[in-house]
């Protein structure tokens, strides 16, 4: 066995505290972390969000999609079983399957028609026999040994998720309770895809997902919902992680305390922020029906490592995180509502959808900070990002909105699948 | 008279300077005015190829209302933090035809973004679908409707296409 590539990137950098209260600037910009990464995050002991069952519901049904930046086909065979398959021809490496999205009976490679079945089997391949006893494969070529990388797939709900690993543990367990709860929580009935959105964003991947997981920089960044008045940071939030402190609910809650420390700037003093109590024209757009038993109002559920379970008021979403390079990724959002949503519902969540995705009024900024930190961060490689809003040590659940502790959790549990041994020197 | 779509000259060039119009208030920033070229119940909305061509509904930008484009505005005037960018929004010709008292005029766009150092980048391809009607005696949008292949926004999509 040969070291993985870039094996040798992880002694460039230190963390120099167990709880992963500092992180190192190369750990977001060095390519060499991000080629380790594709082995022991993506294709390590961890279950991959690949697509929802309502976007495949037909027999031959496929979409494409990336895990970590590996191109994957997920489909529906003709018993209706689901399949992840590497999207790469086992003759030369092509892709195979090149549409988007559709329907077929077989996937066919283009460069020479090399054919797969829709569990990936290898079908067919012109003129392995040459003609007329002319060219073609050696006698000995056994097709049964080049089909399509397979991943290993397990759904909850109608959510799909694929893992490369053998040894990663039956999803649910994977999940915990906590998050086999939100899972089954925002797919407690058949949804009805609405549409997809798509950004880019020039940074690293892991930017985003520790924006995820800070809570603090809700009311601090995103100011329309300051602004207009709706919420505030001194309000009832909070989040909760699982026992390794992977996953990530952010969440806020309607009624319950507001403004709880008394204190008349409501904690923003000295900046130039604050509750500007601005009336919007439409206030219709922050209307909540209340669809779910319990009072939340805002439910972001990240999923180590590609996935974010999206509730915004109404606007159901889920997140797909497609890193491309150490400086560039893509989040692809799958949009929803439910089969028995009325006109109206519909229309209220395709309204709604406003406060979220690129151009979202509530979200927008997510872009750019990420882009700030990735161009700012580009020397001194070896310096460390502070995370210690919420405390150091332990990851644990937050009853408060003003913490990053779940970034840690992300962070510990990140280093224990790269293999770096956190906090050993200072 | 355009017998192709019986669009006067006369009629196909105040499109056209609609048109013009549309894409300088943006590029110059004034996007309050900008709004001013809407009717109070008109549609705004920025929606991608993909989903456009899969009969699915979700936008990126939606605005049902002059009121709602007014809020979109003042938000990126008050609340949201983005890129600091200039827009410079190359319409290309316009198609227009009539009926009924309604016109519908097509073009397409480029819409080019640069940064304070002055480094640009091509930000945004697609399609104007706009309904044009004419209320006291000024040609006004209805609907408009921007269709763009660039569905994979770059960084983050907050000043109007």
């Amino acid at each position: 066995m040969t070291a993985p590539a870039g094996a040798d990137a992880l002694s460039r950098y230190t963390f120099p505290a167990a709880d992963c209260s500092r992180i190192p600037y190369g750990m977001y910009r060095d390519p060499d972390v991000f080629e380790l990464e594709q082995e022991r995050i993506f294709r390590g002991p961890i279950w991959n969000y690949l697509a929802l069952e309502a976007e495949i519901p037909n027999p031959g049904d496929y979409r494409l999609i990336e895990v970590g930046d590996t191109p994957v086909i997920v489909n529906r065979a003709r018993d209706g079983s689901l399949h992840a398959l590497v999207n790469r021809c086992s003759h030369r490496g092509a892709e195979v399957q090149r549409n988007l999205h559709g329907n077929t009976k077989v996937h066919t490679c283009c460069y020479h028609q090399w054919s797969f079945d829709l569990t990936g089997k290898l079908i067919g391949v012109p003129f392995q026999k040459g003609i007329k006893g002319v060219g073609g494969l050696p006698a000995d070529f056994d097709k049964a040994c080049h089909n399509l990388q397979r991943l290993r797939v397990e759904t909850m709900n109608g959510a799909i998720f694929g893992t490369f690993c053998e040894e990663t543990p039956p999803l649910e367990e994977y999940l915990g309770p906590v998050f086999t709860h939100q899972v089954k929580r925002l797919f407690h009935k058949p949804v009805k895809v609405l549409g997809y959105q798509r950004q880019r964003i020039f940074g690293n991947w892991k930017l985003y997902t520790d924006n995820l997981r800070d809570p603090n920089h809700g009311g601090l960044l995103h100011m329309f919902q300051i602004t207009f008045g709706i919420a505030r940071l001194s309000g009832t939030g909070g989040a909760r992680v699982d026992a390794d402190g992977k996953h990530n609910l952010s969440w806020a809650a309607q009624g319950g305390r507001t403004d709880q420390d008394g204190a008349s700037d409501g904690g923003y003093a000295g900046t130039d922020r604050g509750d500007m109590n601005i009336k919007l024209k439409d206030p219709s757009l922050l209307r909540y029906y209340k669809e779910f038993p319990d009072n939340l109002t805002l439910a972001v559920t990240s999923l180590f490592a590609n996935a974010a379970l999206q509730q915004i008021g109404n606007t159901l979403a889920v997140r797909q995180l497609r890193p491309r390079s150490a400086d560039e990724f893509e989040i692809v959002s799958t949009f929803f509502g439910y089969e028995d949503d009325d006109e109206a519902m519909t229309r209220h969540r395709l309204r709604k959808a406003n406060l979220a995705g690129p151009a979202g009024l509530v979200s927008m900024e997510d872009g750019e900070a990420v882009e700030l930190v990735h161009r700012a961060i580009v020397r001194d490689m070896d310096k460390h990002s502070i995370v210690e809003f919420g405390g150091r040590g332990p990851v644990t659940d937050q009853e408060n909105l003003i913490s990053d502790v779940p970034m840690r959790g992300f962070w510990i549990y990140y280093c224990k699948l790269m293999g770096i041994r956190a906090g050993e020197t200072a | 008279m355009n017998a192709i779509c019986g669009i006067s000259p006369e009629m196909h060039l105040e499109v056209t300077m609609l048109f013009e119009e549309y894409g300088r208030l943006l590029d110059a920033d004034r996007l309050e005015d900008w709004t001013t070229l809407f009717l109070p119940d008109c549609l705004y909305e920025i929606i991608s190829r993909e989903n456009v061509e899969q009969n699915l509904p979700l936008s990126l930008m939606l605005c049902d209302s002059r009121d709602m484009l007014d809020d979109r505005v003042y938000s990126l005037r008050e609340a949201n933090v983005f890129n600091i960018h200039y827009d410079c929004h190359i319409i290309g010709p316009v198609r227009v035809t009539a009926q009924d008292g309604m016109w519908t005029a097509t073009a397409a766009y480029s819409l080019f973004q640069s940064i304070q150092a002055g480094e640009t980048r091509l930000f945004s391809v697609g399609r104007y679908h706009a309904e044009l009607k004419r209320v006291d005696g000024v040609l006004r949008i209805a609907k408009m409707r921007v269709l763009v292949d660039t569905g994979a926004i770059l960084t983050l999509l907050a000043t109007p296409i």
